[in-house]
C-alpha cells in the first residue's frame, strides 16, 4: 500500500512538472515575444547589473507603448525573464541553461561583463538561441566563431584607440611614449591589446607596462615610475576601482603627464568623488548624450537621457543606453525576419544596419558591432569646481576642444 | 623584472617610505588579529571584512559632510560593539574548539559579511577624501600624500595607547591573564567569557579604525577585506604571536618587501609575493624547528 502511495506521489509529481513545462515551453505565448537574461543584480557586478536592466526595461516599455513588434501582419509585445546570476559566471552558465531549457525562452539578452557574457555564449550558441548582449566587449568573444552572439557595442581593444592615435597627431605624427597600467582580467587585457596594436601602427614606444592586480587599491609603485620616466600619455583600465585610485593618486603624487586616458570613468563617477583633480582626464565611452544619433523610439541621446533621469531617478550610464539599444536591434530584427524562427531571427540579426539612438550598428562576421566608433570625453571643471564630460574625441562629434597637454599641478 | 628603481635614486627612496607608511597600517589590523588569536585561538578570516566595514563607516560621515578623519574616532566605538556582537552570536560557540572550526566559521563571517555590505552598500568603488594634500621632499622627486602619513601616525598612536592599556588597566591584565592560561584565570577570577568578548571587540574597534585610515588613503568595497586578511596573518605569522614589537617591525618589513616587489616583479605579483614569501618562512621555521627537536620519523 505504502510503496503504492510512493509510485502514485511520484507519477503525478512528473505529470505536474511535465504540464507547467509543457505551459511555459513557448516563448512566444499569445501576443508576448518573451526573451531570456541573466543579469547580476546582486554580488559586485550589481551596480552595473541594474544599470543594465533599466536600459533593457526602458526599452521593453517604450516600444511595447508604441506599438510593440510586428511579425507576421500580428503585433506582440516584449516581455523579460530575469534571473540573477549573482555576478558569478558559473552561475549565469547554470541560468541560461535553465532559461532555455526549462522556461522555454528562444531567444536571450546578455548579462553585464565580458566575463560573464563568456560564461553564457557557449550554452546560447550550442541550443542555437540567438543572443544579443549589450556589456561583453572582450575581443575574444568575437573570435569564437559564434554564430548566434551579436555584441551592439564596440570590441574592447578599439576602447583607447583614439587616445593614441589623438596623441600621435598632437605630436606631429610622430609616435609618443606611452605608460600603461592594465588589471588582469579579460576586458582591460583586450583594451591592452588595442594600444600595442595602436602603438605598433604609430611608431610609438611603450616604456611602462604594468599589470594591476584584481584586489588592486594602490598604484603608487607604477605612478612613481611614470614621474621618473615622464612618458607623453599615461593609459589606465582598471575598471572602477582602477580609475579612482589613479585620479586619487596622481593627485597626491602631483604626477604630471600630457595626456590621461583610462577606462570606466563613467562607472565611477569620477569627477563626483574627485571634483576638479579629475579634471583634463580622457575617458573612452561607448556612448555620450550629446552624440547626434537618431531613432524613432528615442529620438536622441538628450531625450533618452531625460527620460530614463526621469523615470529612475539617475542620469543613465552607457551601459544602460547599450542594454536599451539591444531591444531595439531585437524589434528589428524579428521584424525584417517576419517569423520567430531561430534561424531566420539570427540571419536578420546578422543582415542588421541601423541607427539607434545609442549609434550606428552592423555586426561584422564574429558579431561584434564595426559601425560605432569609442568616443573619448575629457572632464573638464569650471571655476566654481563644477565638473562636466566633454566630448572631444573623434573630431566629428567633438562638443568640447581638447586640452592638451595637461597643465602642471603646480600651475593648477 | 624591472629594474628601473636602482637606476633612478629617487625611486628607492620614494618606495621605502612608502612602504613603511602602508606597513604601519597593516602592522595595526595584524596588531588586532594577534591579540584575539594569542588569547582566543581564533584565527579570524574575517578580519580583512571588519577593515571594510569600519571604512563604511567613514566613508559614510564624509558623505553627511562630516570629514571622514573622525571615523578614527567614531568607527572604532562602533566596531567594537559589531565585535561583541558577533562574539555572543557565533565566536563564543566556537571558541574552545579546534581551530579548524573557528576558521570555517569566521570564513563563514566573512562572507556574510561581504554579501551583507554589497546588499546595504552596493557595489560601487567609494573613497572619503581627506584634503590632506601631499608633502613634497627632494625638490618634488618624492612625494607622499599626507593622508598616508596621518593614517601611518594614528596607527602608532592606537598601538601606544593599547599597549599601554594592556598593562595597567585591569581588563588589560585580565586579557593577559587569559591569554597565558585561561582555566588558570578562571579560578582565579577572571570572567574570561567577559574578556573573550573585549578581546574580539578591541580587534574589531582597531580593524575600525585601521578602515577608516583606508577609506581616506585607499579605495573601500565590499569585497575587498580578503587582502587585508592575508597580510595580517601573514605579519602574526612572522612576529610570533604575543609578540607586539614584532608585528611593528614585521608589518613595516612586509610593506617595504611589497613596494620593492613591486617596483621589481610587477604590481601583478605584489599580493602574489606576500603569498610567496609566507610558504618560505613557514618552510624556514620547519627545517629550524627540525634542527632544534629529535623527534620520531
Amino acid at each position: 500500500m505504502k510503496i503504492k502511495n510512493i509510485i502514485i506521489t511520484f507519477v503525478s509529481a512528473i505529470a505536474i512538472l511535465f504540464s507547467t513545462s509543457v505551459v511555459s515551453l513557448a516563448k512566444v505565448v499569445g501576443d508576448k515575444i518573451i526573451l531570456g537574461a541573466a543579469i547580476s543584480l546582486t554580488g559586485k557586478y550589481s551596480s552595473n547589473g541594474v544599470h543594465t536592466q533599466n536600459g533593457y526595461n526602458m526599452a521593453v516599455d517604450r516600444i511595447n507603448s508604441m506599438g510593440g513588434v510586428k511579425v507576421g501582419g500580428k503585433t506582440y509585445m516584449f516581455d523579460i525573464i530575469y534571473y540573477d546570476d549573482e555576478s558569478n559566471p558559473k552561475r549565469a552558465a547554470q541560468l541560461a541553461e535553465r532559461l532555455i531549457s526549462q522556461d522555454g525562452v528562444e531567444f536571450m539578452l546578455g548579462p553585464y561583463s565580458s566575463g560573464l557574457t563568456k560564461a553564457i555564449a557557449p550554452v546560447t550558441e550550442k541550443y542555437g538561441v540567438p543572443m544579443v548582449e549589450a556589456n561583453g566587449a572582450s575581443r575574444s568573444l568575437f573570435t569564437k566563431g559564434y554564430k548566434y552572439l551579436f555584441a551592439v557595442l564596440a570590441p574592447a581593444n578599439l576602447y583607447l584607440d583614439v587616445a593614441i592615435r589623438t596623441a600621435v597627431e598632437l605630436n606631429g605624427g610622430k609616435g609618443v611614449r606611452i605608460a600603461q597600467a592594465f588589471e588582469q582580467d579579460a576586458f582591460s587585457q583586450d583594451v591592452r591589446l588595442g594600444i600595442l596594436d595602436a602603438a605598433k601602427e604609430t611608431g610609438s614606444k611603450i616604456i611602462i607596462d604594468d599589470k594591476l592586480p584584481k584586489e588592486l587599491n594602490d598604484m603608487a609603485a607604477t605612478l612613481a615610475k611614470v614621474k621618473a620616466t615622464k612618458p607623453d600619455v599615461l593609459v589606465v583600465s582598471g575598471h572602477t576601482k582602477g580609475a579612482l585610485t589613479a585620479i586619487r593618486q596622481i593627485a597626491e603624487m602631483k604626477v604630471d603627464v600630457p595626456m590621461l586616458a583610462m577606462t570606466h570613468c563613467d562607472a565611477a563617477k569620477l569627477s563626483k568623488q574627485h571634483g576638479a583633480n579629475s579634471q583634463y582626464a580622457l575617458c573612452a565611452s561607448q556612448w555620450h548624450k550629446t552624440l547626434t544619433y537618431k531613432d524613432d523610439f528615442f529620438t536622441d541621446g538628450m531625450t533618452y537621457d531625460a527620460d530614463f533621469t526621469k523615470e529612475f531617478g539617475y542620469a543613465p550610464p552607457y551601459q544602460a543606453a547599450e542594454s536599451s539599444a539591444a531591444l531595439l536591434v531585437f524589434k528589428d530584427a524579428f521584424e525584417r525576419a517576419g517569423s520567430f524562427d531561430q534561424k531566420k531571427v539570427r540571419d536578420a540579426l546578422a543582415a542588421t544596419n541601423m541607427q539607434t539612438f545609442y549609434g550606428n550598428i552592423k555586426f561584422a562576421e564574429g558579431g561584434q558591432n564595426v559601425d560605432k566608433p569609442m568616443v573619448l570625453f575629457q572632464v573638464m571643471c569650471d571655476d566654481a569646481g563644477k565638473c562636466e564630460n566633454k566630448v572631444v574625441a573623434p573630431l566629428k562629434w567633438a562638443s568640447a576642444e581638447l586640452i592638451h597637454p595637461i597643465p602642471k599641478w603646480s600651475d593648477r | 623584472m624591472d629594474f628601473l628603481i636602482f637606476q633612478v635614486p629617487m625611486l628607492t627612496v620614494q618606495a621605502v617610505l612608502d612602504g613603511l607608511l602602508l606597513g604601519i597600517l597593516f602592522a595595526l589590523i595584524a596588531y588586532g588579529m594577534a591579540l584575539q588569536w594569542g588569547v582566543m585561538n581564533i584565527i579570524n578570516i574575517a578580519q580583512g571584512d571588519l577593515v571594510i566595514l569600519g571604512g563604511y563607516i567613514a566613508y559614510f560621515m564624509y558623505l553627511y559632510g562630516i570629514h571622514p578623519a573622525w571615523g578614527v574616532i567614531v568607527s572604532p566605538i562602533i566596531m567594537y560593539f559589531v565585535g561583541v556582537i558577533i562574539y555572543k552570536l557565533v565566536i563564543n560557540k566556537v571558541v574552545d574548539r579546534d581551530l579548524f572550526i573557528s576558521i570555517l566559521a569566521t570564513f563563514g563571517i566573512s562572507i556574510l559579511f561581504m554579501q551583507l555590505m554589497n546588499f546595504a552598500f552596493g557595489a560601487d568603488v567609494v573613497l572619503a577624501n581627506s584634503g590632506y594634500g601631499t608633502t613634497m621632499l627632494f625638490d618634488n622627486s618624492v612625494t607622499l600624500p599626507n593622508s598616508k602619513i596621518f593614517s601611518a601616525f594614528i596607527s602608532i598612536v592606537f598601538a601606544i595607547g593599547l599597549v599601554i592599556y594592556m598593562k595597567k588597566s585591569k581588563l588589560g591584565r585580565a586579557i593577559r591573564a587569559t591569554a597565558q592560561n585561561a582555566r588558570a584565570a578562571k579560578i582565579l577570577g577572571v570572567d574570561t567569557e567577559k574578556v573573550y568578548a573585549a578581546t574580539f571587540g578591541i580587534n574589531a574597534a582597531l580593524c575600525g579604525v585601521a578602515g577608516a585610515l583606508i577609506s581616506i588613503t585607499f579605495t573601500i568595497h565590499p569585497y575587498m577585506g580578503l587582502p587585508y586578511t592575508i597580510r595580517s596573518f601573514m605579519i602574526v605569522i612572522v612576529a610570533g604571536l604575543g609578540n607586539l614589537p614584532g608585528v611593528a617591525i614585521s608589518g613595516m618589513g612586509l610593506g617595504v618587501f611589497e613596494e620593492f616587489a613591486d617596483y621589481i616583479l610587477g604590481t601583478e605579483f605584489r599580493i602574489g609575493s606576500v603569498f610567496l614569501l609566507l610558504v618560505l618562512i613557514l618552510v624556514y621555521r620547519r627545517f629550524k624547528l627540525s634542527k632544534k627537536r629529535e623527534y620520531l620519523k
